[in-house]
């Protein structure tokens, strides 16, 4: 087949993306993510009495464990599907996205399987993470000193 | 009341940018994590970041971007105080409780929970 068909008949054939669907769906998740964050925010303030920055550790954290737990228990990957973006950008991203490489390489034991594949997707957030905020923060802190 | 609406709008005008990037282009979700990281340390380099915590509280904590914005805050933070090495020395100060957190909970429901298939 001449090669000019064949990439007519892959476009005519590959799925359209129904992305105003899923802009809306992502919308709506991640926006009600945002606002479980601001209210766990709230809740741990009054609760235990903590500062505003002491509390978003506290809701970050309460964050990750549920949605490691939920992904441990086998329902995150469904909701990580239909949600997409609305789950991944959020830091239950990071968290499904950790947890579910430790269970998935689980068998092939502990340190060649869980261990050297837990950072297998959360490596790249950590090391371009790392990169970009040590050369931007270079550059700050070269313009601080030199001005 | 604000600030509730505040951060469902920027949390979700975040995750509505992904999911655009992800329909329209190539990239996976792995490279849209790592951009937004970027974006995140890059906004706060110049302060930006800061104005969105301040205008929209746990909503623009929640982002993988806050990831970005909270290892440069500790960096600079740390090198105000420890110079240039600063910057070595503090980049997880603010970050390490969220990774801790992650790799603890992702780890010890590992040991409890199988893969299903």
């Amino acid at each position: 087949m001449e090669k000019k068909r064949y990439e007519k008949l892959v476009v005519q054939y590959t799925p359209k993306v129904p992305w105003v669907k899923n802009a809306i769906v992502a919308f709506l998740v991640g926006g009600a993510i945002g606002l479980l964050g601001e209210i766990l925010l709230r809740f741990y303030v009054q609760a235990l009495e903590v500062s505003r920055a002491d509390a978003s550790v506290y809701m970050i954290v309460t964050l990750i464990f549920f949605a490691s737990l939920f992904t441990a228990l086998g329902f995150f990957d469904k909701l990580v599907s239909k949600a997409k973006c609305g789950l991944i950008i959020p830091i239950t991203g990071f968290a499904h996205s950790m947890t579910s490489a430790a269970i998935d390489y689980k068998k092939e034991g502990p340190i060649y399987g869980v261990g050297s594949n837990i950072f297998k997707l959360a490596g790249s957030v950590i090391l371009y993470g790392v990169v970009a905020a040590w050369f931007f923060g270079l550059i700050r802190y070269l313009i601080e000193v030199g001005l | 009341m604000n600030y509730l609406i505040n951060s469902f709008l920027f949390c979700g005008v975040v995750c509505l940018i992904a999911q655009f990037i992800l329909d329209h282009t190539k990239l996976t979700p792995g490279h849209i994590t790592s951009l937004f990281v970027v974006c995140g340390a890059a906004l706060d380099s110049f302060g930006i970041y800061d104005f969105f915590i301040a205008k929209c509280g746990g909503g623009a904590m929640v982002p993988i971007t806050s990831f970005g914005h909270s290892l440069i805050h500790g960096a600079l933070n740390s090198a105000e105080v420890n110079g240039f090495l600063g910057l070595l020395m503090g980049m997880f100060d603010l970050t390490a409780s969220g990774i801790t957190a992650a790799i603890i909970f992702s780890f010890v429901f590992t040991l409890f929970f199988k893969a299903k298939d």
